[in-house]
């Protein structure tokens, strides 16, 4: 038996992490439950004036989608991890940092892109004019990808420690800032009626950015996460 | 060049040369330090905008300046250990974590201290102040991680990543907090238009900055010699230089 | 000098309040950085003395037991 194409070997890997999801559907309803719970805590903090709710819903609902994101972004090696696959991972003559690659797409496809696909409920119920609804799924498609592959970098240099899960968020939260700002940008501009494309472009960029070098750093991190 | 290569890499000879070096630096650094603080604090005329308060300039500014310089000190030694697995440079990266985190404390200190005459509140969300708090958060994310490793190998390693991708991120976060500020800029505020300097503030601040550049150095050298001997405990040198320590 | 008396050094037109404490924070962090190291280095080299003085004694007490 000849050993599968790097292509085919990225499939599998993705194959079977999307399978594995699969049979729990729990572990994928949960970042969307999440995001649910935490939309609901704004009114009842902030108060529930639909003008005011408005006004700050691109920020809240960004927000939202990145905590729901840092929560999740944890347990994407832990498994393997434990279980020992990682190592087989390692030792298979594909590159690690495509198989790492295969992880965060099936977390993100698991995570931020059904996020994106039910945002606009939540939006709705925040006020948010419709004309921005387009440009809320385009920027958390573009953006929650980013947030996955950045926030693989801290799972894998994590995933060794017993209690990382506090510590996870420190290392990566400062990462995260930009994409904040641009991907709550491009929807404020959607709503104020400006193009948000500039934006949007912007968030295009440090994905390409985050999809170039964060495998590297990830299999970087998973090799001394091992090591260790 | 081979051979200092070599010693670069050898403990004693570091721990020596580290010890020659800061026999002179240190008075200099502390000369320096008090020379340009009295300088600053007594010797120039108040900004005529900002009176009095601006002196705090002569401390925050090259705080911040050298913050912002001991990361890529801190992550050009940690993708020196990650390439050529150099250890000494893992020592570096150790030592220079925690001075500069202390640093970028300073100049956000220093900085809410300035704001509360000139803005009349303590925190602005101003663009560079959001920046220099984040490098606070990259600083001691580098530190807690090195900390919660009971493998301090593999700590150095994992360190040296994640300062590595604070590199890459730095400038992006810079940027984009830039960007984000002039978006948001609030209307009563308008304080930086860059102003010249007059020279006679100018060249105090200089020899602030180049204090500060000093105490760096001295502080990431004393941290390397203790991250040294702690490192190298069961080994021979060590104990003659305790032993020495005992005796004397 | 710019000041004419220490009463308007300390002062500073009002802004005295403000400049001085930013100077003693910063000195008293400065100090910190450069205690803590020598502190930890001289606390580490008498640990290893105590270590190596008793590592001595056990070597010379099994010298004479053994004669």
């Amino acid at each position: 038996m000849s050993p599968p194409h790097t292509g085919q070997f990225f499939a599998r890997v993705l194959c079977r992490q999307l399978l594995l999801v699969m049979r729990r559907p729990i572990e994928m309803g949960n970042p969307l439950l999440f995001f649910a719970m935490v939309i609901v805590l704004f009114p009842l903090g902030l108060g529930p004036a639909p003008d005011k709710l408005a006004n700050f819903a691109p920020g809240l609902l960004w927000i939202t989608a990145l905590l729901s994101n840092l929560l999740t972004s944890d347990a994407v090696f832990r498994s393997d991890f434990d279980d020992g696959s990682l190592e087989q991972l390692m030792l298979a003559p594909q590159p690690l940092f495509l198989s790492s690659l295969s992880y965060i797409l099936a977390h993100w496809l698991t995570t931020g892109f059904l996020l994106a696909l039910v945002s606009p409920v939540f939006a709705l119920m925040l006020n948010l004019p419709i004309s921005a609804l387009g440009t809320l799924i385009l920027s958390l498609l573009l953006g929650t990808a980013v947030l996955s592959l950045l926030g693989g970098i801290g799972a894998a240099l994590t995933v060794g420690l017993k209690r990382g899960g506090m510590l996870i968020s420190l290392l990566i939260l400062p990462f995260y800032m930009p994409v904040l700002i641009f991907g709550a940008a491009a929807v404020q501009a959607a709503v104020t009626g400006t193009p948000p494309g500039p934006y949007l472009a912007i968030l295009g960029a440090m994905l390409s950015l985050a999809i170039a070098l964060a495998p590297l750093a990830i299999a970087t991190g998973l090799r001394i996460s091992l090591d260790a | 060049m081979w051979t200092f290569f070599h010693k670069l890499g050898s403990p004693p000879w570091l721990y020596a040369i580290a010890g020659a070096i800061l026999r002179w630096l240190v008075p200099i650094t502390l000369i320096a330090l008090i020379s340009g603080t009295v300088w600053g604090l007594l010797f120039t005329s108040p900004d005529f905008r900002q009176g009095n308060s601006y002196r705090i300039i002569y401390i925050h500014v090259p705080a911040a300046v050298v913050a912002l310089a001991g990361y890529y000190v801190m992550a050009i030694a940690g993708a020196i250990s990650l390439i050529w697995r150099m250890k000494m440079a893992d020592v570096v990266m150790k030592a220079a974590a925690p001075v500069g985190a202390a640093l970028t404390f300073i100049a956000l200190l220093t900085g809410a201290i300035w704001g509360k005459p000139t803005w009349g509140t303590w925190w602005v969300w101003d663009a560079r102040i959001t920046s220099m708090l984040i490098l606070l958060f990259l600083y001691l994310g580098v530190v807690a991680l090195y900390e919660s490793f009971d493998n301090k190998e593999a700590a150095g390693k994992a360190c040296a990543v994640l300062s590595l991708v604070g590199m890459v991120n730095i400038p992006i976060v810079y940027k984009s907090v830039d960007w984000w500020y002039s978006l948001h800029q609030p209307a009563s505020i308008k304080f930086t238009g860059e102003s010249t300097i007059d020279s006679s503030m100018l060249y105090p601040l200089l020899l602030m900055i180049a204090a500060f550049y000093a105490l760096f150095t001295c502080c990431l050298l004393m941290n390397m010699r203790a991250e040294l001997l702690q490192r190298e405990s069961r080994t021979q040198w060590v104990k003659r230089i305790a032993d020495e320590k005992g005796r004397g | 000098m710019y000041f004419n008396t220490v009463q308007a050094l300390l002062m500073m037109d009002g802004h005295g309040v403000y400049v001085w404490p930013a100077y003693l924070i910063t000195a008293v962090i400065i100090v910190m950085l450069l205690v803590a190291p020598m502190r930890r280095r001289s606390r580490l080299l008498q640990r290893l003395a105590a270590e190596v003085r008793r590592a001595e004694r056990k070597t010379v007490a099994g010298v004479r037991g053994g004669q």
